[in-house]
């Protein structure tokens, strides 16, 4: 049987959705206001006289039309998501409805001190958390994202070396596994990046590193779990070396959902690790964000932190939000608005009350069981690229698809036929074709069972050499097929334009 | 533990097909020294309701702007937020979902950032527009560090209408990479001169409309004095619901245009999470940060979108790379679109209307209460107002009453003994006549 080809373009419960300005009735709108006040306006020379051009649509076609294109999206709620080092675990309601109590979403960043007490306490509580999980002597709330939080520590990392006459040093170390915005963070902090290369065991060659190791180095970043999935085991002694050498030690904690609750890193000599709360700690990724990335710091580095900070003064909370005074004597001064991504604080700390030290603890337990069974199940048909056993991730090669025609791109595309968020593909950029799944804490065993079996039984189709033209069609049966991005990239289109749509219309009859 | 699916009958049988004999085995490369030594002071597991009392708790110690009269601004704003956008940002294949890396099962996302920036590009009047950035403040710093690749200098002017949070991120940002800022003193009665001092070095100067006291200003004889120099005009929006009703800044001549999306995002929620606006001309799109959406077609010929033009991006570029950021604000995007599209032209407008028409009759009676001064003439929705004594003690004085009564310039100022009886107060759709008469009242007591 083909699939029949309809009128309207739909396929069952797939349905397509123009453009919202592709649906615009002139004048319609989905919002009433009560009336205005008269008065005269007061806008000056400034008051706009042309029109903006923005569709106007009723409320039932607005919902119509965002309902529709959420069923084009692949989620959590509807499936297994093993997306390595993103960290798609669960994503608690309870989360959503603590963000939105009236006493947290309805209030302003600069009402008076005095009537925002409960929110300073959100984020001196999450920060108290953060703290002793990790043993570290200080938080930055502010940073918004992992990559901003990277940044947070590399500019307290240059602000003290620059207080304490060591500005000559100018290079940050940066393992060749790593994710790019290591190195972009780097560049961004006005230093210069040297990579540091892989032991055959996907870990850091200590050797190799001792050998960059020299004055004019400001720090080493090191991902920890690292990317390839496994733990630096010689963590402690690469925070030796480098601190021996006068340089600090940055850990990504992209991976930190691995070790939650099992080992405080300041034990591992770590001067400044960025925590993402939009992984290791449920708050939703959103499609994109946002997320946040507070930044723990050791007693070191804790006086150069961005503004603002929260002050516990006797049994009240003050905000310290200007470099140079009291708490922030030493700030380099301020990365972000406001006091940060609270509503995500929120989330965060609505988690961590539900999870406690004990469940986060058993979180970190299964994420490492789910991955180790993954790769123990999957290495019947596939190759993992290390020796296991690996933390929360499992990384394979593509050295089952040798002789076949078959990439990891097409085994990628054919899991979205089974059903399945494909795991990240081509990264860690140090193993060949990878595969890098991260199922976490949140699957149940049933879930890895069908997970493995249609991953065994593509595996084994490839293998087969009588599938080819299957895979490189696939997927099949998604909403779309594969998509040009040659196309997409060599002639931008990157908004709607007013007669484009017309256009495309008249071409296609 | 209710988030956790797996039973100890599973975990054994698991770690039975692993081949090793319990959990701890798996956890063998961590330093044993480092496994020992970690103790955590921390609760248990908690169930909902336990959660739910004690966040309640925390909640209920603070002052919501639902409670009394409000009319805060300052950069963030109280509007009403329809009750479909919020259930559509619930919606689970939204919430949950990731970046659009995969884009055959992820053109929901896609398109709604299609939208996204074509309605940003819109407002804005510009060319083109990105997926977002954190917020408004870093899409300033972007903006300048832009410029800086773009007309290959250093240096950048910073005018004193410009939000001082912008300014504080724009010159830490900046400073780390040896550019300078020069940042003019702050500017309440909006008479400071920028043309006087544009210098051949300067990559671009920036300023913000309405400005950060209120004022509305025509800064067209400042774009071409600003693109005869060579330099780019970057201008600031903190309130976009001002484009309802105001010319566009693209209109004017900015070169690029950054702000903050939260006003039509969504609660206030203490400052953050916000959505940062990037917008600009399309000559100048290789250099522009952060995620980018375009249209294509699938192998069936139908037409679809995915990401596009990351060669400009860190995981391609690395060190290279136009920005570190690896994200945009997703959520609060598609939060923004929906509800810009539930607006609509019509709707967007009369929402502006509504906030100015609020904001002058705010003006009329607050002008006219003894020793007070209104700075600017033409306005939006917030204006900045000389008190005869110190601004703080007067929100103070007002919080008492259940009143929040704008914000004291001194918050951002505290070294300007000058600005101690500023007071920067907003009116929007959310205002009632009867807060506004609570609001003077109050005052005429307090003042």
């Amino acid at each position: 049987m083909t699939i029949p080809t309809t009128a309207s373009g739909n396929r069952g419960l797939q349905l397509e959705q123009n453009l919202i300005f592709e649906q615009d009735t002139p004048g319609m709108t989905a919002v009433d206001l009560p009336a205005a006040p008269k008065v005269s306006e007061r806008l000056g020379e400034m008051k706009n006289s042309k029109p903006i051009g923005l569709p106007g649509l009723s409320e039932p076609e607005v919902v119509r039309h965002y309902t529709r294109l959420s069923q084009k999206n692949y989620s959590i709620d509807s499936g297994f998501y093993p997306l390595g080092s993103c960290t798609m675990k669960h994503n608690p309601r309870l989360n959503e409805k603590m963000a939105r109590l009236p006493g947290f979403a309805d209030v302003h960043p600069f009402q008076p001190i005095s009537t925002v007490q409960g929110a300073l306490e959100l984020i001196d509580t999450c920060a108290s958390w953060l703290k002793e999980l990790t043993g570290m002597a200080a938080v930055a709330m502010s940073p918004a994202a992992g990559a901003h939080g990277e940044l947070c520590g590399l500019m307290c990392i240059k602000s003290a070396h620059e207080a304490n006459g060591q500005g000559h040093r100018k290079t940050i170390l940066v393992p060749e596994s790593a994710h790019g915005t290591n190195p972009a963070t780097a560049a961004l902090c006005g230093y210069a990046v040297e990579s540091i290369p892989a032991n055959a065991e996907g870990r850091v060659d200590v050797a190799a590193l001792k050998a960059h190791l020299r004055p004019e180095i400001a720090a080493v970043m090191i991902t920890n779990p690292n990317t390839c999935g496994l733990f630096e085991r010689d963590c402690i002694e690469i925070a030796k070396v480098v601190h021996d050498a006068g340089a600090y030690f940055y850990m990504d904690g992209a991976n930190y959902n691995a070790i939650v609750g099992r080992l405080r890193i300041a034990d591992l000599g770590v001067d400044a690790m960025h925590i993402n709360l939009h992984k290791t700690f449920s708050t939703p990724h959103g499609g994109g964000g946002p997320g946040a990335g507070p930044t723990v710091l050791s007693d070191k580095l804790a006086p150069f932190a961005p503004v603002p900070m929260v002050v516990k003064v006797g049994e009240k909370f003050e905000a310290e939000e200007h470099a140079g005074h009291g708490a922030a004597k030493q700030s380099y001064g301020r990365m972000k608005g406001y006091h940060g991504q609270f509503g995500v604080f929120v989330r965060a700390v609505s988690y961590m009350m539900a999870m406690g030290g004990d469940g986060l603890k058993q979180a970190s337990g299964d994420a490492v069981l789910n991955a180790n069974y993954l790769l123990a199940r999957l290495s019947e048909e596939m190759t993992p690229a290390f020796e296991g056993p690996c933390m929360h991730e499992a990384v394979f090669d593509d050295r089952f698809l040798k002789g076949t025609n078959i990439t990891t791109l097409d085994i990628a595309k054919a899991l979205i036929d089974e059903g399945v968020h494909p795991p990240t593909m081509y990264f860690p950029l140090v193993v060949h074709g990878a595969l890098l799944m991260e199922p976490t804490e949140t699957e149940s065993k049933a879930t890895l069972d069908q997970f493995i079996a249609s991953m065994l039984h593509l595996a084994r189709k490839a293998k087969s050499g009588t599938a080819e033209a299957e895979f490189k069609n696939a997927p099949m049966l998604s909403p779309r097929r594969r998509l040009d991005e040659t196309k997409a990239a060599r002639k931008p289109i990157l908004r709607w334009t007013p007669g484009a749509g017309d256009a495309a219309k008249q071409a296609a009859e | 533990m209710r988030y956790l699916p797996l039973n100890d009958t599973q975990r054994r049988e698991m770690l039975g097909a692993i081949g090793v004999s319990s959990v701890d085995a798996l956890f063998r490369d961590l330093p044993k020294a480092a496994l020992a030594s970690a103790k955590f002071s921390l609760p248990n597991t908690a169930s909902e309701i336990e959660v739910e009392r004690a966040l309640g708790t925390m909640a209920a110690k603070n002052l919501n702007c639902g409670a009394g009269p409000s009319f805060l601004g300052a950069g963030n704003y109280r509007h009403h937020t329809p009750a479909s956008m919020d259930y559509i940002i619930q919606r689970g294949e939204f919430l949950t979902a990731y970046t659009p890396y995969q884009p055959e099962i992820s053109q929901g996302t896609l398109q709604a950032i299609f939208e996204f920036q074509t309605q940003v590009a819109l407002i804005t009047g510009m060319e083109i527009a990105n997926a977002s950035m954190y917020d408004g403040a870093t899409a300033c710093a972007e903006a300048v560090a832009m410029a800086c690749r773009l007309t290959k200098r250093s240096k950048a002017l910073v005018s004193g209408n410009v939000h001082p949070h912008y300014r504080d991120v724009t010159e830490t940002t900046m400073k780390f990479l040896d550019v300078g800022v020069e940042c003019l003193a702050p500017d309440p009665y909006g008479i400071e001169d920028l043309i006087g001092r544009i210098e051949p070095e300067h990559a671009c100067v920036v300023v913000q409309t309405p400005g950060f006291f209120g004022h509305l200003k025509d800064y067209t004889v400042l774009a071409e004095a600003v693109h005869k120099a060579g330099a780019l005009l970057i201008v600031c929006v903190t309130e976009p619901v001002s484009l309802g009703l105001i010319t566009p800044p693209g209109r004017i001549g900015a070169d690029i245009v950054v702000g903050e999306g939260q006003s039509l995002a969504g609660p206030m929620s203490f400052g953050g999470p916000g959505v940062g606006l990037f917008a600009t001309r399309e000559k100048f799109l290789r250099q522009m940060p952060g995620r980018l959406c375009g249209e294509t077609t699938d192998e069936d010929g139908r037409r679809g979108w995915v990401l596009t033009l990351s060669t400009r991006e860190q995981h391609i570029r690395r060190e290279k790379a136009t920005s570190n950021i690896c994200t945009n604000s997703g959520l609060i995007a598609l939060a923004f679109s929906t509800h810009m599209t539930l607006l609509g032209e019509a709707g967007f407008t009369r929402l502006a209307q509504v906030n100015h028409a609020m904001a002058v009759s705010l003006a009329e009676k607050i002008e006219k209460l003894p020793g007070v001064k209104l700075l600017p003439t033409a306005f939006f929705n917030e204006f900045a107002v000389m008190l005869p004594k110190p601004a703080a003690e007067v929100v103070e004085a007002l919080a008492a009453r259940k009143i929040l009564g704008g914000v004291p310039a001194s918050r951002f100022y505290p070294t300007y003994p000058e600005l101690k009886n500023l007071l920067l107060l907003t009116a929007t759709e959310t205002n009632t006549a009867a807060d506004i008469d609570a609001l003077v009242g109050a005052l005429k007591e307090v003042l």
